[in-house]
């Protein structure tokens, strides 16, 4: 017995793996005295997988049996793989056993749509509710909402998960229709506008009656594929700006596409955006914890963020009529738009120059990355070496590594990166330059 | 002057309060069992006064608020070499000072205790995420730990309120002792036996391997070839935890 549940673990957690959120954060679900787990305050990465994922929560699929035929993913019905299904009893026990050994800080449970969406939404809260009635299961649970699910099940699913997440997957309607036939961005906003109602509205109630019952108190989220559909930059962030304005969400993930998928709809890559994915994320972290504005980040003449320096960076080199900042007299907000100064420096730095002015030594042990900060700043040195700056040469300067770069677009040769390629076109000028010298008065 | 205490937190206290008494600041402070005489030193030592140490307590509290008395403690867990000396230092300087010095983080010492203060709660994070426990014949949970600092202190409450209904006992093996939870009530307790790198499989229940090999399953399946970095993944799971965490057994 044990080994067809071993089996089938194999299955619906490799099913489950493109999703990428796996937070246990944000919740203030308490434990009771005879309970089992506790998900307030921080979340836990139990362990991190081979490609340094956060593995928290127990996720997989209730089933991988799907009536769609979406490209983008694994389970959809044209593609030939194994099909599995766990019963409700397997996913508790799992969870119970799994989180009393302190493997995982709870459960994310998706499925694939089986018979029709009431149906398998019924599933997936009844698993819930198990857990949180029947063995007093007081840890993270995170469900899927499922487009299409009646408002009275999506209702009963926030009365017992922590978290809801719809995800959109494809970053505009237009390429959605194109790789998923069956679906459309009004039943996806549908039950997220109705979340997004429902968890104000009961954190309004909360105020004034203490009884209120919890309602997804770690929010809702949702997930945009990257590079199979031809958005840039701006697209994506524009919606996932105005997903966090309109519907109030937690956290909008970003994933790369992983070319898992032999579907002539999307386009054949030779590895997933990485480096992409990461500066949407940086880009992401601005408008959430920086206050930058979308515009500030992409516009019309930059619709996509720049592969090799960061967003901040990049907003620094664009405006410096903007700097340098003077870290003694700046306000909060500017202190946190010098490049190399994240939300923890400039805290300290706050702190730190009530007691007197600092200096280049104080900064740089307050943490402040001095690489990238020193072009953008003044400190009690008062070296103005940074008035009048030039962007080009900063740029220069930051990317000059004394190595070639290798073009990532470019074939290697016979597939040998270590044989010399002769064919190879020279690297971008700014990259091969010397450092240029400041003359320093 | 050198002085020498018992290696407990109320022992250093007590050497602080002495200090203060006797108008004479500590150049060093050790451990009396770690003490070596220098030439012309002639250490004092200080005899743990726990109602001295509260006093000393009391006034950092006054002056830096509950959190400066966390961080003073946080830090003397990491028992890291002149981990006394800094603690001293800061004590006199916050008792000096007009104002709050918690947050002046252009002294160094101040610095540096924040610093140490990061470190511990990072270990103390990790024992939180890589605590793993095996369920023996008589349905106690018992995990193996071998913390980088003296963490246990500050671990066990989050798995008290984690584990309210269970019994359990985690253990660290390089400092022999450990936190057990018997469903009512915590207590710190030491085994007699010394050789406890491991659970043996007679001690455990007959499911516990059925659960070991799933998570292990787990742990593979999840996993996504085509984004593979090793580097990031040693980052996160430094390979000194391995030996205690269940997915990493096989693999």
């Amino acid at each position: 017995m044990n080994n067809r549940i071993q089996e089938k673990l194999g299955i619906l957690a490799d099913a489950a793996k493109y999703d990428v959120s796996c937070s246990s954060s944000g919740s203030k679900r308490k434990n009771t005295k005879d309970g089992l787990g506790n998900a307030t305050g921080m979340g836990i990465c139990h362990t991190y997988t081979q490609d340094g994922r956060c593995v928290s929560l127990l996720k997989i699929l209730l089933t991988n049996h799907c009536i769609f035929d979406c490209a983008y993913c694994v389970s959809r019905r044209s593609n030939d793989v194994k099909r599995a299904a766990f019963t409700v009893q397997e996913v508790v026990d799992l969870t119970i056993n799994f989180y009393k050994r302190n493997y995982i800080e709870g459960l994310f449970l998706s499925s694939g749509i089986f018979k029709d969406v009431d149906y398998t939404m019924e599933r997936l809260v009844r698993i819930a509710k198990k857990l949180r009635l029947e063995h007093k299961f007081n840890g993270y649970i995170h469900l899927k909402a499922i487009p299409g699910a009646s408002d009275e099940l999506i209702h009963e699913a926030g009365l017992y998960a922590d978290r809801l997440s719809v995800n959109l997957e494809i970053p505009s309607e237009m390429s959605l229709k194109k790789v998923a036939p069956e679906k459309d961005y009004a039943s996806a906003y549908k039950p997220m506008n109705y979340l997004s109602e429902t968890i104000q509205g009961h954190k309004e109630e909360k105020k004034t009656i203490r009884s209120t019952p919890n309602f997804a108190p770690g929010g809702q989220s949702t997930q945009l594929v990257i590079g199979a559909t031809p958005e840039n930059d701006k697209d994506i962030l524009e919606l996932a700006d105005g997903l966090y304005q309109q519907q109030n969400l937690k956290r909008v993930y970003y994933s790369g596409y992983i070319p898992i998928s032999d579907d002539l709809r999307l386009p054949a890559l030779r590895e997933a955006p990485l480096r992409r994915e990461n500066r949407l994320y940086q880009a992401d972290w601005l408008l959430r914890f920086y206050g930058f504005k979308v515009n500030e980040i992409v516009d019309e003449e930059n619709p996509h963020l720049d592969p090799e320096l960061d967003p901040k960076m990049g907003y620094a080199l664009r405006h410096p009529e903007h700097f340098p900042i003077d870290v003694n007299k700046a306000d909060y907000e500017w202190i946190l738009r010098i490049p190399g100064v994240g939300v923890k420096s400039a805290k300290k730095i706050i702190n730190a120059r009530r007691f007197g002015a600092l200096r280049m030594e104080h900064l740089k042990k307050i943490g402040v990355i001095w690489k990238r900060a020193k072009y953008f700043l003044i400190s009690a040195d008062r070296d103005f070496i940074n008035l009048g700056f030039n962007p080009e040469v900063i740029r220069q300067q930051l990317l000059y590594t004394g190595k070639p770069k290798k073009d990532p677009n470019q074939l290697d040769l016979f597939g040998n990166p270590l044989a010399p390629i002769p064919l190879i076109l020279p690297p971008t000028p700014s990259a091969i330059l010397p450092t240029p010298k400041i003359r320093t008065a | 002057m050198t002085y020498c205490y018992d290696g407990s937190w109320n022992g250093l206290l007590s050497v602080v309060f002495e200090s203060f008494r006797l108008l004479t600041p500590a150049s060093n402070i050790v451990p009396t069992d770690i003490f070596q005489p220098g030439l012309f030193e002639i250490p004092f030592t200080v005899e743990t006064n726990d109602a001295h140490a509260k006093r000393v307590l009391k006034g950092v509290e006054k002056k830096c608020g509950k959190k400066g008395t966390d961080l003073i403690y946080q830090c003397f867990l990491s028992e890291q070499p002149g981990i006394e000396i800094k603690i001293h230092h800061f004590i006199r300087t916050a008792m000096k000072a007009s104002e709050n010095v918690l947050h002046n983080y252009r002294d160094d010492t101040v610095l540096q205790l924040h610093k140490i203060k990061k470190m511990i709660g990072r270990e103390v994070h990790r024992m939180h995420a890589f605590v793993r426990f095996q369920e023996t014949k008589d349905g106690m949970l018992v995990a193996l730990i071998n913390p980088d600092f003296n963490v246990l202190p500050l671990s066990g409450k989050h798995f008290v309120d984690r584990y309210p209904a269970l019994h359990w006992l985690i253990y660290d093996t390089k400092r022999h002792y450990g936190w057990h939870y018997d469903q009512h009530q915590s207590r710190f307790i030491t085994l007699t036996e010394k050789q406890h790198e491991y659970l043996s499989a007679d001690l455990l229940t007959n499911s516990e391997t059925d659960y070991q090999a799933l998570w292990q399953t787990y742990f593979k399946k999840t996993d996504i070839p085509e984004r593979r970095n090793m580097k990031l993944h040693m980052q996160h799971v430094p390979k000194r935890y391995w030996k205690f965490l269940v997915e990493k057994w096989e693999v």
